[in-house]
């Protein structure tokens, strides 16, 4: 356990860029997932598909290549994210770390939508036409009466996805980004002596931290219950 | 007519790959060709009873961990039957002592080793030698043996051919390349830039080509083989900053083995056939052949 200990401010900084990733993508795919999921059961027929051909196409692909195409074919095609170049005491955001990001927001959004839309459809057609009679446009019908009710019954399938975000994290590990998953291959080639602990150390951080996400997405569950 | 077609361009292509295999069976030392190396006669008594290189030279077969995706030290390409590079050499040298060819792929097996697997696969005994660039350490003797070195390098830059790089302290705060879980990514950090991990070296040199990370770095040996792939675009810089020392792995289970793997080094560095090894692989026309490093002494078993 001493190399796991040693090397504590390491381990610490690379879950801290494992968690960075995740609230980043986490909050941004949440955003872009619900606006999909509106995009799809929106009235314009033309956001309906392209959302519908959006979701067939990323939740299709591999996350390692959806996030190979933005580190590798990206510079390709000049999309670089060479303007990130965010520094905060030892944590540097740059440009492969914005390229991974972005990767894992087009994955996860597509996941995001589709477990909305889930809860969208479990909402009762009635609730819809209702809010209509009383003349809400489009937007409202959606930010006042159907997602609030929506969330409800997504709150349990976009858990799930999330906990798979954070998961995911460690594809950037091989890309470009010092978290997690990098700073233990590190650390299991410097110490092969200790490599038991230091695989231990790390699945039991990252149960801990998938915990902690199921525990809160449980009490919002029973906040938002119908009384 | 369309087949007819077909057939020559068949012809062509079936020529030119014999031309090609001919022109390496009379062309042994040129680059990337590796060394033809010949299996000697074990007489009996060679080996002692009982040791573990007297049950592999009987048995007639062996298992060497080799990497495949370093130029020069360990590469396979997807057409070679035999993986080439400086590992590869030493590796025949050793086999060779056993009366085993080293070229004959039935006999011998070069098993893919990446950075990870390389005590676990010892441990198992799934592999009996690793040859794969592998630095000698004291953590990684607590667990298996290593002796040696056979070839000393030390961590160099690779950056763009028109880069005003020119040390790894022109690099602090900037984003550098290496593989993960590598020891070159470490040294990185600790010289105060910023490490970008990455899994294998092309890839880096991919990052670098395309102006995404500003260098990478690794062993200035597999560098130089990056930057002749990439001539024109890449250049090896600097100083070198760390010392590996480059060793055989073997079994804590065959102690023995360290006497044996010394001895055909020290024989190795004597007639000249290190030097050769190295000239056919590392070395080219403007890359000086180093005098061969000092062994370690074996522990007392």
């Amino acid at each position: 356990m001493n190399v796991v200990l040693d090397n504590a401010g390491d381990i610490a900084l690379a879950f801290i860029y494992t968690l960075s990733l995740f609230v980043v993508a986490g909050v941004l795919s949440l955003i872009f997932g619900a606006l999909l999921a509106a995009a799809r059961v929106g009235p314009v027929a033309v956001l309906r598909k392209a959302a519908a051909v959006y979701v067939m196409l990323i939740r299709n692909t591999p996350l390692l290549i959806v996030i190979i195409f933005f580190r590798f074919a990206g510079p390709k095609i000049g999309l670089t994210f060479g303007f990130v170049d965010i520094r905060v005491a030892d944590i540097r955001l740059n440009n492969l770390y914005a390229a991974c990001a972005v990767g894992l927001i087009v994955y996860t959004s597509s996941f995001v939508c589709e477990a909305l839309r889930s809860g969208i459809n479990a909402v009762p057609l009635g609730q819809a036409e209702a809010a209509r009679a009383i003349g809400l446009p489009f937007g409202g019908v959606m930010s006042q009466v159907i997602m609030p009710q929506a969330m409800r019954h997504a709150l349990p399938p976009l858990a799930s996805v999330q906990i798979a975000l954070l998961k995911n994290t460690t594809v950037c590990g091989a890309l470009g980004v010092f978290e997690a998953f990098a700073r233990m291959r590190g650390l299991t080639n410097d110490f092969a002596s200790a490599r038991t602990e230091i695989f231990l150390a790390f699945a039991l951080i990252f149960v801990v931290l998938v915990e902690v996400l199921s525990f809160v997405a449980y009490r919002l569950e029973r906040r938002w219950r119908i009384a | 007519m369309r087949t007819m077609k077909l057939r020559a361009a068949a012809a062509t292509v079936l020529l030119t790959a014999l031309s090609g295999t001919l022109a390496a069976c009379g062309d042994a030392g040129s680059e990337g060709e590796g060394v033809d190396v010949q299996a000697e006669e074990v007489e009996d008594g060679k080996f002692e009873e009982g040791s573990r290189m007297a049950e592999l030279a009987e048995a007639g077969s062996i298992t060497i961990g080799v990497k495949y995706d370093q130029p020069g030290l360990g590469f396979k390409s997807a057409t070679d039957d035999i993986p080439t590079g400086f590992d590869v050499e030493i590796a025949k040298l050793l086999v060779a002592d056993l009366g085993i060819d080293p070229s004959d792929t039935s006999a011998v097996t070069y098993e893919e080793t990446i950075s990870d697997n390389r005590e676990p696969y010892l441990e198992a005994g799934r592999v009996d030698l690793v040859l794969a660039s592998y630095s000698i350490t004291d953590d990684r003797r607590q667990v298996v043996g290593q002796t040696g070195p056979y070839f000393i390098t030390g961590q160099q830059i690779l950056v763009g051919a028109d880069s005003d790089v020119e040390s790894i302290d022109d690099l602090v705060g900037e984003t550098v390349c290496s593989v993960s879980g590598s020891t070159s990514l470490q040294n990185v950090e600790d010289a105060g830039a910023v490490g970008a991990p990455a899994d294998t070296y092309s890839q880096c040199a991919e990052d670098v080509l395309n102006g995404t990370v500003e260098a990478m770095t690794t062993d200035g040996s597999i560098l130089l083989g990056l930057a002749a792939q990439n001539e024109g675009e890449l250049k090896v810089v600097g100083p070198e900053f760390s010392e590996e020392r480059i060793g055989v792995g073997y079994s804590q289970d065959y102690p023995e083995m360290c006497e044996w793997i010394n001895g055909v080094l020290t024989e190795a560095y004597e007639d000249g056939s290190w030097a050769e090894a190295f000239e056919a692989t590392l070395g080219g026309d403007d890359v000086e052949t180093p005098e061969p490093p000092a062994l370690d002494e074996c522990p007392a078993a």
